[in-house]
């Protein structure tokens, strides 16, 4: 077994597919169905948990993560069957983590004290912006006041509460943002995702956008600004970055996040999860339908993977730094050269560290290299430039 | 073998569709020199590129045998010239081979600019010349005027000029009758030693290069053995014929007379257009006047849009060279394109006729790289150096002076546009020479230099006249000029392949203009990059790149590393494709944009 994939911490992914409406922005594999066959998914969950489970025998399993489509709108039934079927299968860390995605509506508020019942010890609520009309915009069905009320009660329900927002919305002027997130730091969220508004092919943004209708989206200077914004505000306010769009008092952090970001292992369940998992030594790519009817079909019938491939040392390095450079701890160069029987070039980090993008610092574990603040403001470059020059 | 009485040899000059093919079509047909069935339209062009822009690039016979109304049998040779000032030379050659021409002159239109070059070159030949206005079944035709226009712009009378519909046939009787009656019989001597002009030679695939003659004195047979004078070399003629347009053996070629030869010639190199052929024994003492070598005048780097494609296109290029002996190339090597060739060419027609035939025949996806002249550089040490590329232009400490070719443009536009054309060849250097009227529409030459017309004079003056100038030039000589070497420097390291001669006084626009070009094609970088255009150490025109400030994904968890990781596969493929100056990548369409020709 890959120790460093032990290292990257253990954690199950849980996708519920559904939505009561589906966003104009969002490219996550959500669909809007009138009717859901609950018992049919909850059966298949914990059929999926029990198979994987017995591929990768007894592992200390750290968190959990309902993401969706729209968590909120599970059963607390059906949460709790997952949680318990994962508990039993493997061998829950004493401090799990168990994350549940949130709309903040008043339906889902509702049910907040059953989730948090059901062993859900973190909600993530889907805020995107403390402003009504933009609420309308983005296509979602709460207001701001909504929001709110859910957020008071989920803070009074849960240990930890993050939500997200999105920004560099239309229209959005520097100022604007620096007023809504002034606001939404105000609220005592111990974490939050700050995105900024990509449109995404496939989306009816992405349509709006082709077709020229979608105007008034920030070009590359307003964009970098509002980055540098979002940055000096939540950092004054104690919740600096610790990946590039997320940020956490410290302690606070997404620990079933930073297993993606650490390149460690995780188990995917549900329509369109993604999996790492490290069994044997060797390392798996996992996937699964994305249509609803068709992962249920694939369960029944065995297993809900679509697809399993082993990952080459190259594309395991490539991960590696990919993920690994969106964090502000960055990456260790010695780790990316095992996996890859490559260095970084030299050349290229003493360049890259010049014009201040990269920084190399020494630790007692060894020689850590991390993404600058302005580096991460451009790190799709500074990744592909250190991938590109590496031999 | 015919009397020389008998004979005729004429050739056709005309402007681009004003139905100079249509018009040697129903000669053709109308005296069933081809059969129904063998017609199809146009049958001299027979190149595809040819017939697309209604061009003749290379000489075209055809033996005509017409029973006249005075009854007698008449042996009409109709020679196409290239209708293009980039074939001057050849055109000049193949006009000397005749004794008159037609004019043709579409009835609907006027004279044209390409018309009266051509034109010059038979009154320079001495030709007779019938003037046949085309055309004039349409509703549109004014032969009047043209008839007035003809006799006012090109001085000869066209009060008995032809009234012809080649389209429909109206006229070509009349043609054919006016051919044997108001044309001279050629002139030679059966007994003098031979003589015979070499008008044009291309290479078949099956008879080694067929070479077109026009035997002046004396008589060739099959199996005599001939000399190519101009350097001396000796054949045997294997055939002897004469094209009907296919081709017919014939046992003699005498006086007068015009017919194709081969002799186990393997290069269409060994044959120079203009060369005057004799016997091996007994032969001619001096070769026929007129001879001159054809040299390129416009030059352009030619590259593989695909690497691997290179020695395709070197291949290519060999099988065309063996038919052009006027095309010339030499490898290249460039730190921008990679491997290719430097070709030079009689002139922008020939060039683009090359480059289509590359592209079309051999199915090779090409760079053009911008043309550029050939300059001569006279040294310190009183030497000169002919420069083809400007990336190999000496250093100016040892360089005396510069002179480059310039040219007499005839340029001919509609009355509302003569302001802007005369305001487009002041901007590109030019000096008037002329300023007159063709009945109604003025006609203006200017001495312009070639380098500013090889840039986009072409484009900028269809695009001030919408289309309706005509353009002519001819290659007048050398002059000292104030002629600087621009280097482009991206992020202060010269890229060679962006250099450029320029005028000191362009140099500042062409600078700026081709660093805002840069700075729109090369993607920004992490930091910022100076873009300068330099004469020796001096930079005259400046724009910067801006760093990159943001670009990075928002949202990556952990079903998206599949999907960022094929993105990373693909910027790392990106990026071998890049050419990298110092810390610079630059992208290979970069360089394609901003060096390649506007087609």
């Amino acid at each position: 077994m890959d120790v460093e994939s032990v290292e990257g911490g253990f954690g199950l992914y849980v996708h519920w597919p559904f939505c009561a409406a589906k966003c104009p922005y969002c490219d996550f594999n959500s669909h809007v169905a009138k009717v859901v066959d609950h018992r049919a998914w909850v059966e298949s969950y914990l059929s999926e948990i029990k198979r994987i489970s017995s591929e990768t025998g007894p592992r200390v399993l750290n968190t959990i993560f309902f993401g969706g489509g729209t968590p909120s709108l599970m059963e607390p039934e059906t949460v709790a069957a997952v949680i318990d079927a994962a508990r039993a299968a493997w061998l829950p860390a004493n401090d799990m983590e168990i994350t549940l995605e949130a709309n903040p509506g008043s339906v889902e508020a509702g049910r907040f004290a059953a989730f948090r019942q059901a062993g859900v010890n973190r909600v993530s609520l889907g805020v995107q912006a403390l402003h009504d009309p933009d609420l309308r915009r983005l296509g979602r069905i709460h207001s701001v006041a909504e929001a709110r009320t859910a957020f008071d009660i989920a803070r009074n329900t849960f240990d930890r509460v993050s939500f997200d927002l999105i920004y560099a919305r239309q229209d959005q002027s520097r100022e604007d943002w620096r007023r809504e997130l002034t606001e939404a730091l105000s609220m005592t969220a111990d974490h939050l995702s700050l995105y900024q508004l990509t449109v995404e092919d496939g989306t009816v943004f992405g349509a709006r956008a082709a077709a020229g209708h979608l105007r008034g989206l920030p070009d590359e200077d307003l964009g970098a600004d509002l980055y540098q914004i979002t940055q000096d505000l939540c950092e004054a306010r104690g919740l600096p970055a610790y990946e590039v769009s997320n940020h956490a008092v410290p302690g606070s952090e997404s620990r079933h996040n930073l297993i993606y970001w650490h390149a460690g292992d995780w188990a995917g369940i549900g329509p369109g999860a993604h999996g790492r998992l490290t069994i044997n030594g060797q390392r798996f790519a996992t996937e699964t339908a994305k249509a609803p009817a068709k992962w249920l079909k694939d369960v029944h019938t065995g297993s809900g993977y679509s697809d399993q491939t082993t990952i080459s040392g190259n594309d395991q390095a490539d991960e590696y730094l990919i993920m690994g450079l969106r964090l502000t701890e960055g990456i260790e160069p010695a780790r990316y050269a095992r996996l890859s029987g490559q260095h970084l070039s030299a050349q290229t980090i003493a360049h890259l560290s010049d014009l201040g993008l990269i920084a190399e610092t020494s630790t007692p574990a060894g020689l850590r290299l991390a993404a600058t603040r302005s580096g991460r403001a451009v790190l799709n470059a500074v990744i592909a430039e250190l991938a590109a020059t590496a031999g | 073998m015919t009397e020389l009485s008998h004979i005729r040899n004429f050739s056709i000059v005309a402007h681009i569709d004003h139905g100079k093919s249509t018009l040697a079509d129903r000669l053709i047909q109308s005296t069933n020199t081809v059969s129904e069935r063998e017609m199809k339209e146009q049958l001299l062009d027979a190149m595809d590129i040819e017939r697309e822009r209604g061009i003749t690039i290379k000489a075209n016979t055809v033996r005509i045998e017409y029973i006249a109304d005075n009854g007698e049998l008449y042996v009409l040779n109709l020679i196409d010239t290239p209708g293009h000032v980039d074939f001057a030379y050849e055109v000049s050659r193949s006009m000397h081979a005749v004794e008159g021409s037609l004019l043709v002159v579409d009835s609907t239109q006027g004279v044209e600019a390409q018309t009266l070059a051509n034109v010059y070159q038979a009154i320079d030949a001495d030709h007779d010349i019938i003037p046949v206005l085309n055309k004039i079944d349409l509703p549109a035709s004014e032969p009047d005027r043209v008839r007035e226009q003809i006799e006012d712009v090109i001085g000869i009378d066209a009060s008995d000029a032809l009234l012809v519909s080649a389209k429909s046939g109206i006229g070509i009787h009349e043609t054919l009758e006016a051919i044997v009656h108001r044309l001279p019989a050629p002139v030679g001597d059966r007994d003098a030693p031979l003589k015979a002009m070499l008008v044009d030679s291309w290479y078949d695939p099956y008879l080694g290069v067929v070479v077109l003659v026009r035997i002046m004195d004396g008589v060739m047979k099959k199996n005599d053995r001939v000399k190519f004078m101009r350097n001396g070399t000796i054949h045997q003629i294997d055939k002897i014929g004469v094209f009907r347009p296919a081709m017919q053996d014939v046992a003699e070629l005498g006086p007068g007379e015009i017919g194709f030869i081969t002799a186990s010639i393997k290069q269409v190199r060994d044959t120079k257009v203009g060369d005057t052929i004799t016997h091996e024994k007994k032969g001619a003492d001096k070769p026929l006047p007129g001879f001159q070598p054809s040299i390129p005048v416009v030059f352009c780097g030619l590259f593989p849009v695909d690497s691997a494609e290179f020695e395709d296109l070197r291949d290519a290029i060999e099988k065309l060279a063996l038919n052009d002996a006027s095309f010339s190339f030499e490898m290249e090597t460039s730190a921008a394109l990679g491997f290719g060739f430097r070709c030079g060419f009689l002139g922008l027609l020939h060039l683009e006729v090359i480059r289509d035939r590359l592209e079309r025949e051999y199915d090779i996806d090409l760079i053009t790289t911008a043309p550029s002249v050939v300059y001569h550089i006279f040294m310190k040490d009183g030497t000169m150096q002919e420069l083809h590329n400007p990336a190999d232009m000496p250093d100016l400490t040892y360089v005396d002076h510069v002179e480059e070719p310039r040219i007499k443009a005839t340029i001919m536009v509609p009355d509302e546009y003569l302001g802007d054309v005369l305001k487009l060849c002041q901007d590109r250097r030019g000096i008037q020479m002329e300023l007159t009227y063709a009945g109604t529409r003025p006609l203006v030459v200017y001495d312009l230099p070639l380098n500013e017309v090889v840039f986009d004079f072409y484009d900028r003056l269809k695009s001030v006249t919408k289309g309706y100038a005509s353009f002519d030039y001819q290659l007048i000589g050398y002059r000292e000029d104030q002629l600087v070497k621009m280097q482009i420097l991206v992020n202060d390291e010269p890229v060679d392949a962006l250099s450029m001669m320029v005028h000191r006084d362009r140099a500042e626009m062409r600078g700026r203009a081709m660093c805002e070009k840069l700075k729109d094609l090369i993607p920004r970088h992490m930091f910022k990059i100076p873009i300068q255009a330099a004469i020796g150490g001096k930079v005259i025109a400046r724009e910067t790149l801006s760093a990159m400030r943001k670009d990075v994904t928002a949202k990556c968890y952990g079903g998206d590393a599949t999907r960022k990781k094929k993105l990373l596969e693909k910027q790392k493929a990106g990026k071998k494709k890049m050419r990298q100056f110092g810390k610079v990548d630059i992208p290979q369409e970069a360089f394609i944009s901003a060096l390649k020709m506007d087609s």
